[in-house]
């Protein structure tokens, strides 16, 4: 078998565990790019991942750094902890909607604009997912939820939050972009958007952030084909995918 | 060492700094000001890290993150604010994470006042947060005794590998007394940090730091471990200090600034030929029960004085096994009792309640 070769494998950034995550889930694509980029800059010694609340909470488990898992919205905060004293690590926070868009709010703007050497992994599904299913800041207008069993209202439950967009006006930010993991051609995107960001938080320029459109098939009450449809036709147009933020443009190389 | 004459909240940085301390992170909040502000400037005189945050629940994640990474991390505040730190302070005695926590106390409930208290006995003494877990809890009552256990403490809260709470009141915060920064504390015995998530992996497995045990087993394991620290705090490691107890008629029950009080209602009361002892508790917990058995038999009764309504009563009751009448007096609201009122209430009582 002189000719067999390997033409891929799963990145050493992931450990063995199995994923928790629902079939149609893009949490697992998004967790293999990371680790990519993460093994790719040769970072992966020197990184320390922050756990969220939420249905990556046992993401503890599948990267194969150091991990700390932290309160729920509070992962911006022990980044920032842990970036102070230890500036020669790479960290990333991984957080849903719910996590980041609502109770974690306050924690990812000031990080933000306290111009934070971290990246923001942010995994925007339009739902509360672990808990089953209840509206998120990011839900649509219309959008059926427990806690929106009519749909989504914006007289009463207010419009959707556009996370990258608002993130983007904050001065302190340095790359702010949006990206979506519904086909292969956008997978290669999201990771080459993650690589930007890893690679400015390498070369200590400041506070990234990712967002990705993702899916929930099961709160969703979809297929996981349906679901990723559902994304394209629902989410995008109202979270449009791009940079909104790159404070490194015009930077002399 | 010669010494120098500084403000409460000032010396208490500055003995943070001679600890070691390697990170502040907190949020402003009166009337412990003066402690943050003196580390924004001499932390980084240090290369030390300094971070105002953006509020309480932030500025206690942060420590929770240094913490975990390894470094010895503090942060400060007041009632109010103490009370929006319980998630991270929780957070830390479930995943066993060091930290030092300085409460310099006001009046409450609510916004309340800015008037020193002790007021957050109960929460400083039952965990504070959600979930079974205790801070290793200590309360001096000058400002050479706060300096002097700051810097004890951040070894006890590596030792433990738990947060460790130092609660003085707003009188030791904002005072002034000469103190000696440089005396020799007590050295606890510490072990590497192994278990640190700091990104420096060249040589180990990758570490997590983590409170969540989805299997009850697991979490019951995990209780009945923290426990043992606990446990093992109440056999060995309560402080107090007995005070004027030969032949004491009657014992007051004080920490803190009340305690300081209580030393010149004794006085005044010796002078009217009537004994009465002071019992310290200088850990709040684990509760210093011990003292009580060390108690004379010539003590007929025990006096509380708090600046609260009465939140240390239970423990001095559980403490006494009933053995004694428990009286109390206290008050509240950035009220700081009187010597005079002190002496008023023992002498109702070993007037009125003879024991012969």
């Amino acid at each position: 078998m002189n000719n067999v070769k390997t033409v891929y494998k799963k990145s050493e950034g992931l450990t063995d565990k199995y994923m928790t995550y629902c079939p149609g889930c893009t949490h697992g694509v998004i967790h293999k790019i990371v680790a990519e980029v993460l093994v790719e800059l040769d970072v992966l010694d020197r990184t320390i991942g922050i756990s969220s609340v939420g249905c990556s909470v046992l993401n503890y488990d599948f990267f194969n750094c150091d991990m700390q898992q932290a309160a729920h919205g509070r992962a911006p905060a022990v980044a920032t902890g842990i970036k102070r004293v230890r500036p020669n690590s790479i960290i990333f926070t991984y957080q849903g909607d719910g996590d980041l868009a609502s109770i974690g709010i306050a924690e990812a703007i000031h990080a933000a604009h306290r111009g934070e050497n971290i990246t923001i992994v942010f995994v925007n599904n339009a739902i509360y997912g672990m808990t089953g299913g209840q509206m998120a800041p990011t839900t649509l207008i219309g959008q059926k939820t427990t806690t929106s069993p009519n749909g989504r209202d914006a007289k009463t439950q207010g419009l959707p939050l556009r996370i990258a967009e608002m993130m983007a006006t904050i001065p302190g930010a340095t790359y702010i972009e949006r990206v979506s993991v519904h086909n292969p051609q956008h997978v290669r995107k999201a990771k080459k958007a993650l690589m930007k960001a890893f690679t400015i938080q390498k070369e200590n320029k400041g506070f990234t952030l990712i967002e990705f459109i993702s899916t929930c098939p099961v709160n969703w009450g979809m297929t996981p084909k349906d679901a990723v449809d559902w994304a394209v036709d629902n989410m995008i147009p109202y979270y449009p995918l791009g940079v909104f933020k790159d404070a490194t443009v015009g930077e002399e190389k | 060492m010669s010494k120098v004459l500084m403000k409460g909240n000032e010396a208490m940085a500055l003995a943070a700094i001679k600890a070691g301390c390697e990170a502040f992170y907190g949020y402003p909040i009166t009337p412990q000001n003066e402690l943050p502000e003196y580390l924004s400037k001499h932390m980084a005189l240090h290369g030390r890290v300094f971070v105002q945050a953006e509020s309480e629940v932030a500025a206690i994640n942060m420590v929770y993150g240094a913490a975990g990474a390894g470094a010895r991390v503090l942060t400060s505040s007041s009632s109010p604010g103490i009370a929006l730190k319980q998630e991270g302070i929780s957070y830390m005695a479930g995943a066993e994470l060091p930290a030092v926590i300085i409460n310099v106390m006001r009046g409450g409930p609510g916004l309340g006042g800015i008037q020193p208290s002790q007021a957050d006995y109960k929460q400083i003494t039952r965990g504070g947060g959600n979930g079974d877990y205790y801070l290793y809890a200590l309360a001096p009552e000058t400002l050479q005794e706060a300096v002097d256990l700051i810097k004890e403490a951040f070894d006890i809260a590596d030792y433990y590998r738990n947060p460790v709470m130092i609660a003085v009141d707003g009188l030791i915060g904002q005072m002034m007394e000469p103190v000696d920064l440089d005396r020799e504390v007590p050295k606890w015995d510490l072990t590497p940090k192994t278990w640190v998530a700091d990104g420096n992996r060249k040589n180990r497995e990758r570490n997590v730091i983590n409170s969540l045990y989805l299997d009850p087993n697991d979490l019951e394991n995990h209780n009945l471990h923290l426990k043992e620290k606990f446990d093992d705090m109440r056999k060995n490691h309560q402080r107090y200090e007995l005070v004027n107890m030969k032949n004491a008629e009657i014992a007051i029950v004080a920490y803190g600034s009340v305690s300081r009080i209580a030393r010149t209602a004794i006085e005044i009361l010796a002078e009217q030929g009537i004994k009465c002892g002071i019992l310290r508790p200088i850990t709040l917990f684990p509760y210093p029960k011990k003292a009580f058995h060390a108690l004379p038999k010539t003590v007929k009764d025990l006096l509380v004085v708090e600046m609260s309504t009465g939140q240390m009563l239970e423990d001095v009751k559980l403490s006494n096994e009933c053995h004694l009448p428990v009286h109390f007096f206290g008050r509240v609201g950035g009220i700081i009792p009187e010597a005079q009122e002190i002496v008023d209430k023992v002498l109702e009582i070993v007037g009125g309640e003879k024991h012969e």
